[in-house]
């Protein structure tokens, strides 16, 4: 076991990453968030979720100053609606990451599968999923999201909406962004399946569905990686984006965007923090995550070294 | 808006009252009690030229009387209309109407050429999508006549040079650009930034910072306007509730206890910023019925409404829909937000809807939801108004807007006693047992009333009108 951490410790990867500043930086700044989204009902002071804790009076709070009429002191303020603007930012980044990281994971599995069958199988049905990509790529990923959000909004039962708005935002956002995946999988699929590997898998009869999954696709995941690390980073945004717009998180349970679209009606009167602290949130988020991709990027690359 | 450009026969100034617009005088008929009748304003044009007369007074009240129009329930008790010679109108009510004259000030005299000509003659069916040419067209007798409209982006208007009453009123505005700006935030930047002279609906949290920049002023003043919430109790089973097969809202004291709940005050300090004052009772304090003791707020108190909760057999709560407009009423969404944390502290579990108010009316209309938010403003400042609307058993021609299911024969009866009864202590009376009703089987759930802010350039002079209706002839300019 001790042998195990110490090799990895000494990996090429690892070194590269203990040169690099910025990674290490980033890695901190999205440990930090994660886990301190993960743990959000350990550390929130309030639970900003459930309506029958708040307490109106407490709303509009200047930061660390005690409330006009309740006398209560919020470290970060509260909003409009007395909600306790650090509890809600961890607990609304709770659903943004979780947003992220499930309609990251949904593009994944839908761009790779269907990279690997286009470029593995080649033909038509190569064609049409390639086409597909194609004609969606000509689209901002935002307005495939809108367009997706807004249908699926119109099939869910009234009553279930508010339920059902955070699966469709995953739903949305992922199928915006599958293809990705989908292009580099075929790219690399298509330079995998000629190799010596391929051919011998295929002689002594192994399926095509064994062959796709068990020869190509580990050879073709690397850069699969890099993608969804960035496209973690771009799914974050594209969640705080619809939810800005009105579209994405109700505004009962915020996630981020939905807490800068409430703080963003009371700019001009001066109760700064509602949009402030969740802005620098949202924005250390996506920056780390951004970066981090980045460096994976350059450290998996061996070209680049 | 359509005050600029079209007038009704009588018409309220910016405090209020009536005065002569279109009609110079009214009274019911000396000799039958069941007839109003109107001189009409000699040597009026229209603002193609051609001339008003008391057929185009016929024509747009009998317009007014059709199925999809938004007026018919101010013209309830009417039986005809007809003219009497060319400057004279008569109005012939099922049994006499004192307060007629108050129902009129909003409905607009058109030409009735024009109709005809423009295929206008029909009121449009909005709830079926309809629009016709006099939705985007105007031919009016008002002081600002049409120049352009691009719905929902710009609107044109210019003086009417031949408007007969440009010595009378100061006239000092000569053109109207209206350009409607959904964002109240983007709302202010513009009046902030000189790109408009004057706004109504300033935020309650800009109205510091408005007053506070030079050159430009806020002018406050209370609404008639009163906002509450809607509750389906005359269903047996609710659509949007987790209660199976009973509908919780038909137990009263689940209404009480959800008056209890609603801690009017907090939404008046926090939410309006001060900016409102509680409401008791669905009627704004302009209109005739309004008592303060019907006003009185209800007590804030969790401990009696959770024990009235658990009378009701809901000691562990319920899940039900709330339907809120989010660009209505000031601060609506907020309000609907806020009452679903006060909800939950008896137990009910809420579920905010809210929606732009083109999608939220029409749920109210077609009894769609069981919990909604409205805003009731009363033109005719009576409670015969509110009543026709709201508290009549919904159908044909009363109760419209009544989305509760509440229907009560007898309730209904006095409603429509009220529009013939020509004594009016006895008339006020009646007005006295019908809200007693109201309040006591706790139809709605009074918020409050609103309180207007009108944000303008320090050169613009007004005062704010309780009805909303910014009517521009009557301001002046320095």
């Amino acid at each position: 076991m001790r042998d195990t951490i110490t090799r990895a410790w000494r990996s090429d990867f690892m070194w590269t990453f203990r040169r690099s500043p910025v990674a290490v930086v980033s890695f901190f700044v999205v440990a930090l968030l994660v886990l301190s989204a993960v743990f959000a009902p350990l550390i929130a002071p309030h639970d900003p979720f459930n309506p029958a804790t708040l307490n109106l009076m407490n709303g509009f709070s200047q930061p660390m100053e005690p409330n006009a009429f309740t006398q209560e002191v919020f470290w970060l303020g509260t909003d409009d609606q007395g909600r306790d603007v650090f509890s809600t930012i961890l607990y609304g980044m709770r659903i943004s990451l979780f947003v992220g990281f499930a309609a990251v994971l949904f593009a994944l599995i839908l761009g790779v599968t269907l990279g690997l069958i286009a470029g593995y199988k080649g033909g038509w049905l190569e064609s049409v999923i390639m086409r597909v990509a194609d004609v969606q790529l000509t689209f901002p990923a935002i307005l495939v999201a809108m367009l997706i959000f807004g249908i699926a909004k119109g099939f869910t039962p009234v009553h279930l909406r508010d339920q059902m708005a955070i699966w469709v935002l995953i739903l949305a956002i992922g199928l915006s962004d599958w293809v990705q995946f989908a292009r580099v999988v075929r790219g690399a699929t298509l330079v995998e399946k000629n190799k010596e590997y391929v051919q011998a898998a295929k002689l002594i009869g192994r399926s095509p569905f064994a062959i796709m999954l068990r020869h190509i696709l580990p050879n073709v995941l690397s850069p699969v990686l890099v993608i969804a690390t960035i496209s973690l980073a771009l799914a974050i945004i594209a969640e705080a984006t619809l939810s800005f717009l009105g579209v994405g998180a109700p505004p009962t349970t915020p996630s981020l965007g939905t807490l800068i679209r409430i703080g963003q009606g009371f700019l001009f009167s001066g109760e700064w923090w509602i949009l402030l602290f969740p802005a620098i949130t949202l924005l250390a988020l996506a920056l780390a995550v951004n970066l981090l991709g980045d460096w994976l990027r350059d450290a998996l690359n061996p070209r680049l070294r | 808006m359509a005050h600029q450009m079209m007038e009704p026969l009588i018409m309220r100034d910016m405090t209020g009252a009536m005065v002569p617009a279109l009609a110079t005088e009214w009274a019911p008929s000396a000799d039958d009690p069941e007839v109003w009748s109107f001189k009409l304003r000699e040597g009026v044009t229209f603002h193609d030229g051609s001339e008003f007369d008391s057929s185009d007074v016929v024509f747009s009240y009998n317009r007014a009387m059709t199925e999809d129009s938004d007026y018919k329930e101010l013209l309830a008790s009417v039986k005809e209309v007809r003219a009497n010679g060319k400057y004279g109108f008569e109005i012939v009510t099922n049994g006499p109407n004192p307060i007629m004259a108050s129902n009129l000030t909003n409905l607009f005299i058109m030409d009735e050429d024009w109709a005809k000509a423009n295929n206008a003659v029909k009121v449009q069916d909005v709830e079926g999508g309809e629009e016709t040419f006099a939705a985007r067209n105007v031919n009016g007798t008002g002081p600002y006549k049409l120049v352009s409209r691009e719905p929902d982006t710009k609107t044109v208007l210019t003086i009417n040079e031949n408007y007969w009453g440009k010595d009378e009123f100061p006239m000092e505005v000569t053109d109207i650009i209206f350009t409607p700006i959904q964002n109240a935030a983007t709302r202010v930047a513009a009046l902030l930034s000189g790109e408009v002279d004057f706004i109504q609906d300033v935020p309650v949290q800009d109205l510091g910072r408005v007053s506070s920049t030079d050159g430009l002023k806020v002018i406050t003043a209370p609404q008639n306007r009163v906002v509450f919430f809607g509750m389906n109790q005359g269903d047996a089973d609710l659509t949007t509730d987790d209660v199976e097969g009973k509908n919780p809202l038909a137990d009263k004291r689940v209404r009480q206890a959800m008056n209890m709940a609603i801690n009017r005050d907090a939404i008046k300090q926090v939410v309006m910023r001060g900016q409102s004052q509680p409401a008791g009772v669905a009627m704004p304090p302009f209109v005739n019925g309004w008592t303060a003791e019907l006003d009185a707020v209800p007590a804030n108190d969790l401990d009696a409404a959770r024990a009235l909760m658990a009378d009701a057999g809901y000691g562990d709560g319920f899940t039900i829909q709330l339907n809120c407009p989010n660009n209505r009423y000031i601060n609506d969404e907020a309000i609907c937000q806020a009452a679903v944390g006060m909800m939950a502290q008896i137990g009910i579990t809420v579920r905010l809807d809210a929606r732009p108010k083109a999608q939220h009316f029409p749920l109210i209309n077609k009894l769609e939801t069981d919990f909604y938010m409205l805003g009731w403003g009363v033109p005719t400042y009576d409670s015969e108004y509110i009543f026709n609307f709201l508290m009549h058993t919904k159908g044909e021609k009363y109760g419209s807007w009544n989305g509760t299911r509440f229907s009560d024969a007898d309730l209904d009866a006095k409603i429509e006693s009220l529009a013939s009864e020509t004594d009016l202590a006895k008339r006020n009376e009646t007005i006295g047992e019908i809200w007693a009703v109201v309040q006591e089987e706790i139809l709605y759930l009074p918020i409050h009333h609103q309180v207007l802010n009108w944000g303008m350039a320090g050169k613009v002079n007004t005062i704010v009108a309780p009805d909303d209706a910014a009517k521009f002839k009557y301001f002046t300019l320095n």
